[in-house]
């Protein structure tokens, strides 16, 4: 049956290839060999080619060398009787294809520059649902979820389920284990896209169902997508073929369904994905191919009935996933916490737009003050109510247990937010009490009520942080006036809350926190967490990390006793050192918590902001993830990223986390906040209160009007005339590199 | 059965391979003897086969037959030779020397490629040139030859030809060395490197061992059994891992290394309408330029102007093999088939080179048209009046072929009756290590890991090499046919060298459609996966070396013990009969591998020495040598082997399938 699979799939990599030959001899008549080739907003060129060949494509001309190589990859087709062995040819002929089909997308974005929408969700009123390539701000945000875990792999859809509400439950139970659908190709027109579109589903990377392209050849899109993380979080240097694809067979849990009939060119592609050890499982009877060893288990499984093809898949890749059973009327997983309600869809809200005071809180209570599970509401229900109207709402969490830990209550706090955005037909924003809480129609019909709000919390808290308390209950408040008291009750608490946290510093802390949650994915990579330095994903702070421990002691977050002080200004410490050398398997033995010039942490490539050495400024800059422009450091974000992920010291630059800039240490070694020089204008506003503050600190209240942005230039010699008419205090600074 | 013909071989009776049965009739029929026939006639020196005649002073020859009385214990062992030699120094010195001379034979024929290697690489045999240049640096690499060079202040890589001249002095060096130990040792897994230095059997140079052997068994020098067995185990390695495998990677840098090819196999190959040679013996140097030269436009206008459609070079023994699975030229036969190539009549030529190649070839070759023609200075034949000797020199080596295919076109003419059979079988050959690597994953993938992968399921119980000759004295073919065809179907996968390997040509079991028909249900579904034959030939008996390489990749691709004597694997030589199978046989078993022989080693006179051979040696090296003469008895013992093997690696048990969630991935060692 194999021979079967080699031969059509042989015979589709030479159509792909031959095809993709023609395609290119047009565009090279047509461009010229000097047009610049990209997928918009990405970094590594085009990133199969580059990743496998190590080739940089950045025009027409460039492309020939790949193509060359694909031409060469195509094997003689099998024969009949006494055939040679086809396997490797096979896995060449696949990857040939998917290389050649690299290339004619990236003509594509250069013939028909409006094919797929630069964006993270689709246009449905313009009728725009192909997004392609992934732009590096959403690879970056959502290459994260696959480093931490709360994506535990993604599945390829080609082709098209036997109907629109067959598409549904397919995507929705992949949602339900958080694992991205990624769409392409179709079957006799219709796509698995426009499949969910009719049924009513929302698509986009917002909600994990992300429609790549209507054609097979989009198919290059998730495997670049998965190669990209590989290279950004992993380390992979770009031309290791052989190590890129043992990272994505043994760290990215990806695989394909293949729905509907599987013609040759489809084969290649599977046979392609299989050198990523990325097997295949089809609902139609296509040859099997069973034995194990390029994949971890099969390879090619046939004749699925779509209703068990997330179980079998999920089997044949050997990817463990969970899903969340709460009770309550709507579906519940974090593939749903990007999920949009537009005013159209929404049946009620809370703050936001309509005003209404909101409020979150989790506090600590005695034991016999809580009965664990109690949902309590105050208040009419949303059933009160107009269609579209709004309400008052204040949510208060009281927790108990023997050891519950003041310092945990604003960790739980937090959780409220991605808890209840968890739930399909809510959406959250915000979080204490400028929280917004939107409850769709749809919920609505199916019969969610505000109590439904403290089941998912009482549940999921008790879930994920059940080894730090015993007993819980909510409080639901709609009442306009006990709301507001509750507001007022937890105010007061924030502001004690806030300074006990500011107030905590490094000095006074004898045990840091590591956090090796990246290694999943950045296998060197180790971060160590101290009160003035949070984690660099923005997402970990000290608290965090000490409840992680206690929660998890064998976790990824282990207490170091940061030990002797070797160096009180750059930030080095003896215990933090073993640790480091020992956690990123010697890779590593020196690192300062306070410098980017020297001994730098290292990152696994999902930091928040990048800091950067300006020399001729004699400052530092720093770009955050969002922001797609050039900057000073002649590199964008991405490109800037590309150059240290991976979990490699790269002096000169450092990743840290947006509250890193406004915390006291912030790279204190080389100066400190005196030394930033240039910021983008967005990071610079969302900081400005505490930027203004940290000023009045260190005796420069106005430093954040001294520090340029991109209005005023993205080189150094654009922003130097500012700096100077500003008195920037780095100028007068010794030299950065001391 | 008349008088006359009780003499003769019954054809039916002693090959199961059509063709040799149709040749042996004609040949009778024409009163032409074969070796056949003289099996029938000449019966084995009983004490010569117990290994127990010593002549290694002119007082003897001692002969000190094991007596039944001895052998059942109702009298003492009381044997010794006039110097008081006991059966155990006779039997082991016996042995070693046979060692000896099969490792020598296969070494000096590697030196002979390793000399010219080194002509070509310094452009002074200019016919022959690098053709996989790949693996020229993989073995720069091993003998720390550098592959790059600085030139203006960066790396780059060195001149193929500057890379050669060290790697061919360093290969040369080999030989002659006397200290130290040989560098391709390090090759090997580090387990078993260590318990070669643990045993202290690692070889110093290759010709140091085998001269220490003939010094060490001449009369008066060492009379301890174990310690000349140490010897032999020292010299074999010196063997498999240096003249050999030196002399198969040398090889496949000047003519190429095999990769899947396809080819036809038997005396049907030759075509009356062509001028047929047949190029013999052992040494792909001659060969590998009469194939070159052939296909030049001159050479096809000379056959022609003979009134020949051409030529049919066609291959016998072990040449045959390097040829085929470089160039998918054609085999004749086997060893026991060269005598009945000659009796088609369709012969012109009959070139050979070195060992297996019988006297009587000459003899019989007189009683036709065909010139037989000696090519090796090392290697001339007195008998015959058609034996003819063209030196070849490497330096002028394409015009010497020439010359050997223009006596072949002139003999045309000559021709008398021809009597080809029609037998022939397609075949799929050319499994180097480099070729099972790639096919297992592709350019991008290429590793053996889905073989351990299927090894460690249960797939594939296990691997055997199954090698070596053919024997006049056993049935022709059907050892290996009955002990592969019991391996296949218990989904072990077979790995075939020399003429077993043409025995299965000839059977069938070498096209990747014999899987589905021999194989048992797990190799036959992952021969079905990679599309390959549930037997790999993997070239000549010198290329035994292979089956080493391979093994050793196994082991490095994980999951399968440290050292080679952890695999589930095993050798067998089912029909053994030349002095170098005992030395391929003994650098196997001292690598860690369970040998199986179908013919016993000469040790029987000395039931101590077997014993040392049989059960000892395990101890020492890991793998011990057996003997079971029932094809498929034998196949059961390797079976059983293999299960040890595998239970000793915890694989005896079905898998589970392990399902990984975040936590798991984070505990994978960082590649």
């Amino acid at each position: 049956m194999s021979k079967l699979v080699a031969f059509a799939a042989i015979q589709g990599g030479y159509n792909i290839v031959q095809k993709a030959e023609g395609i290119y001899a047009q565009a090279l008549e047509k461009y010229g060999p000097d047009q610049k080739l990209e997928f918009p907003n990405t970094a590594y060129y085009l990133p199969l080619i580059y990743s496998l060949l190590g080739l940089p494509v950045k025009t027409l001309a460039d492309a020939k060398k790949p193509l060359e190589v694909c031409r060469k990859l195509l094997p003689p087709h099998v024969k009949s009787l006494n055939y040679l062995p086809y396997l490797g040819p096979l896995l060449d002929a696949g990857m040939a294809a998917i290389l050649a089909e690299e290339i004619v997308e990236a003509i594509r974005y250069v013939e028909s520059p409006d094919f797929y929408l630069v964006s993270e969700e689709v246009d449905l009123e313009k009728g725009k649902i192909w997004l392609g390539a992934a732009e590096d701000t959403v690879f970056r945000k959502r290459g994260v979820q696959f480093v931490d875990g709360s994506a535990p792999g993604f599945v390829a859809i080609v082709g098209a389920a036997p109907s629109p509400e067959a598409a549904k439950e397919l995507a929705l139970e992949y949602q339900r284990r958080s694992i991205y659908v990624f769409m392409c190709a179709n079957q006799g027109g219709t796509t698995f896209s426009q499949q969910l579109v009719d049924a009513g589903v929302e698509i986009g990377w917002n909600t994990r169902l992300v429609p790549f392209g209507p054609d097979i050849s989009a198919a290059v899109f998730a495997l670049g997508f998965a190669n990209r993380a590989a290279m950004a979080f992993g380390g992979v240097k770009p031309g290791d073929y052989k190590k890129m694809l043992l990272y994505n067979k043994d760290r990215i849990f990806a695989f394909i369904n293949a729905l509907g009939e599987v013609n040759a060119e489809w084969a290649a592609n599977a046979a392609g994905c299989v050198n990523w050890g990325f097997p295949t499982l089809a609902d139609t009877d296509i040859p099997e191919i069973l034995p194990t060893g390029v994949c971890t288990y099969e390879h090619v499984v046939a004749n699925v009935p779509i209703e068990e093809m997330v179980q079998r898949s999920v089997e044949v890749r050997g990817l463990k996933t969970t899903v969340v059973n709460i009770d309550i009327p709507v579906a519940y997983g974090p593939a749903f916490e990007g999920e949009r309600i537009r005013k159209n869809d929404m049946f009620v809200e809370f703050g936001g737009g309509s005003k209404t005071p909101t409020v979150e809180w989790v506090t600590s209570a005695n034991m016999n003050e809580v009965e664990d599970g109690k949902v309590e509401l105050y208040g009419p229900d949303i059933d009160t109510v107009k269609e579209g109207g709004s309400m008052p709402l204040a949510i208060k969490v009281e927790v108990a247990g023997r050891k519950f830990q003041e310092d945990f209550e604003p960790i739980l706090e937090r959780q409220i937010h991605h808890l209840l955005n968890y739930a399909q037909g809510l959406m959250h924003t915000g979080q204490r009490d400028i929280g917004m809480l939107r409850i769709s129609k749809e919920a609505k019909e199916k019969a969610f009520t505000l109590k439904h709000l403290g089941v998912i919390l009482h549940a999921k808290l008790h879930q994920d942080f059940g080894a730090v308390f015993d007993k819980l209950q909510v409080k639901i408040y709609t009442d306009e006036k006990q709301a507001e008291k509750i507001r007022e009750e937890a105010r007061n608490v924030y502001v004690v809350r806030d300074a006990r946290v500011e107030n905590m510093t490094d000095e006074g802390t004898e045990t840091y926190y590591s956090c090796t949650l990246c290694q999943s994915f950045a296998p060197n990579h180790v971060c160590v967490v101290s009160p003035e330095r949070t984690g660099l994903c923005g997402a970990y702070n000290w608290m965090d990390c000490k409840a992680s421990y206690e929660i998890n002691p064998t976790g990824p977050n282990q207490p170091i006793e940061k030990g002797e002080t070797l160096d009180p200004l750059l930030g080095v410490y003896k215990g933090a050192n073993e640790f480091i050398n020992k956690a990123s398997r010697q890779a590593v033995n020196n690192v300062c918590f306070y410098s980017l010039v020297n001994d730098p942490m290292t990152t696994c490539g999902c930091c928040e902001c990048i800091a950067a050495v300006l020399p001729t400024c004699n400052g530092l800059m720093t770009v955050n993830r969002d922001y797609t422009g050039e900057t000073p450091s002649g590199m964008k974000f991405s490109t800037l990223a590309g150059t240290m992920g991976g979990g490699n010291q790269a002096p000169g630059f450092v990743g840290h986390s947006k509250y890193n800039i406004i915390q006291r240490k912030f790279l204190l070694g080389d100066g400190g906040l005196k030394r930033l020089v240039w910021m983008p204008k967005a990071l610079k506003e969302e900081l400005r209160s505490r930027l203004e503050q940290r000023g009045q600190e260190i005796g420069i209240p106005d430093l954040i009007d001294r520090i340029a942005d991109e209005t005023v230039g993205v080189t150094e010699e654009e922003i130097m005339p500012f700096l100077t008419e500003k008195k920037h205090p780095a100028l007068e600074m010794e030299g950065i590199f001391g | 059965m008349s008088e006359a013909n009780s003499k003769l071989a019954v054809p039916e009776d002693v090959t199961v391979d059509k063709a040799t049965i149709k040749m042996l009739h004609l040949a009778q029929s024409k009163g032409i003897e074969t070796i056949f026939d003289r099996a029938v006639k000449m019966k084995q020196c009983n004490i010569g086969t117990e290994g127990i005649c010593c002549k290694v002073c002119s007082q003897g020859p001692c002969r000190l037959p094991l007596t039944k009385g001895i052998k059942d214990g109702s009298e003492p062992d009381t044997r010794i030779g006039l110097c008081g030699a006991t059966p155990e120094t006779i039997v082991a010195r016996n042995l070693i020397r046979a060692m000896a001379a099969g490792c020598a034979s296969h070494s000096d024929h590697g030196r002979s490629v390793a000399e010219t290697f080194l002509a070509m690489a310094r452009r002074e045999a200019h016919d022959y040139t690098i053709k996989d240049e790949i693996k020229l640096r993989e073995v720069a690499g091993f003998f720390d030859v550098p592959v790059t060079e600085e030139k203006d202040g960066v790396q780059v890589p060195r001149d193929k030809w500057a890379i050669a001249v060290e790697v061919g002095e360093t290969a040369l060096g080999q030989w002659g060395q006397q200290q130290g130990e040989m560098i391709y040792l390090k090759r090997a897994p580090q387990a078993t490197q260590d318990r070669w230095a643990k045993q202290g059997v690692k070889p110093r140079g290759i010709d140091r061992e085998v001269v220490e052997i003939m010094h060490r068994t001449h009369m008066g020098v060492d009379q301890d059994y174990k310690n000349l067995l140490k010897q032999g185990a020292r010299c074999s390695l010196g063997n498999g891992w240096g003249g050999s495998m030196m002399a198969t990677d040398l090889q496949d840098i000047m003519f190429g290394t095999p990769y899947p090819n396809t080819g036809r196999i038997n005396l049907g190959v030759l075509d009356k309408n062509k001028i047929n040679i047949i190029v013999h013996g052992h040494d792909p140097l001659v060969s590998e330029m009469i194939v070159c030269a052939v296909n030049l436009p001159e050479m096809q206008e000379y056959a022609r102007s003979k009134g020949a459609h051409g030529y049919v070079v066609a291959g016998m023994c072990c040449t045959a093999n390097e040829i085929l699975v470089r160039h998918g030229m054609p085999i004749a036969g086997d060893y026991l088939q060269q005598e009945l190539a000659v009796v088609t009549g369709a012969v012109e030529a009959m070139v050979v080179d070195v060992q297996c190649v019988m006297e009587n070839l000459a003899n019989v070759s007189s009683c036709y048209h065909t010139k037989f023609i000696t090519t090796m200075p090392i290697a001339k034949c007195a008998s015959g009046k058609n034996t003819i000797h063209v030196n070849f020199e490497e330096h002028a080596a394409l015009e010497k072929a020439k010359e050997i295919i223009k006596i072949a076109a002139d003999n045309f003419p000559n021709r008398g009756e021809v009597n080809i059979p029609t037998d022939t079988n397609r075949m799929v050959v050319g499994f180097s290590t480099e070729a099972i690597k790639y096919h297992l994953g592709g350019t991008f993938r290429g590793s053996f890991v889905p073989l351990n992968d299927n090894i460690i399921n249960g797939r594939i119980r296990g691997v055997v090499g199954v090698v070596g000759c053919n024997n006049a004295r056993m049935e022709h073919d059907e050892v290996h046919l009955a002990l592969i065809k019991e391996l296949i179907k218990n989904d072990v996968i077979v790995l075939t060298t020399g003429c077993s390997a043409m025995a299965c040509g000839k059977a069938g079991l070498l096209t990747p459609e014999s899987a589905a028909v021999y194989a048992g249900p797990g190799l036959a579904e992952v021969c079905e996966t990679v599309g390959i034959p549930p037997v790999l030939h993997m070239g000549s008996c010198l290329d035994n070396s292979r089956i080493l390489t391979a093994a050793t990749e196994v082991v490095k691709a994980g999951g399968l013990g440290k050292e080679l004597a952890d695999l589930p694997a095993a050798g067998a030589a089912p029909g053994w009969m030349s002095e170098k199978a005992i030395g391929i046989g003994q650098y196997f078993v001292t690598s860690g591998v369970y040998v199986m022989l179908g013919v016993s080693l000469p040790i029987n006179g000395s039931p101590i020495v077997k014993k040392h051979l049989e059960v000892d040696m395990e101890e020492l090296y890991g793998g011990k040598w057996d003997y079971e003469p029932d094809p498929v008895l034998a196949a059961q013992k390797i079976l059983a082997h293999i299960d040890l093997k595998r239970k000793a690696l915890g694989i005896d048990k079905a898998r589970e399938r392990v399902l990984m969630d975040m936590a798991d991935r984070q505990k994978i060692e960082a590649a």
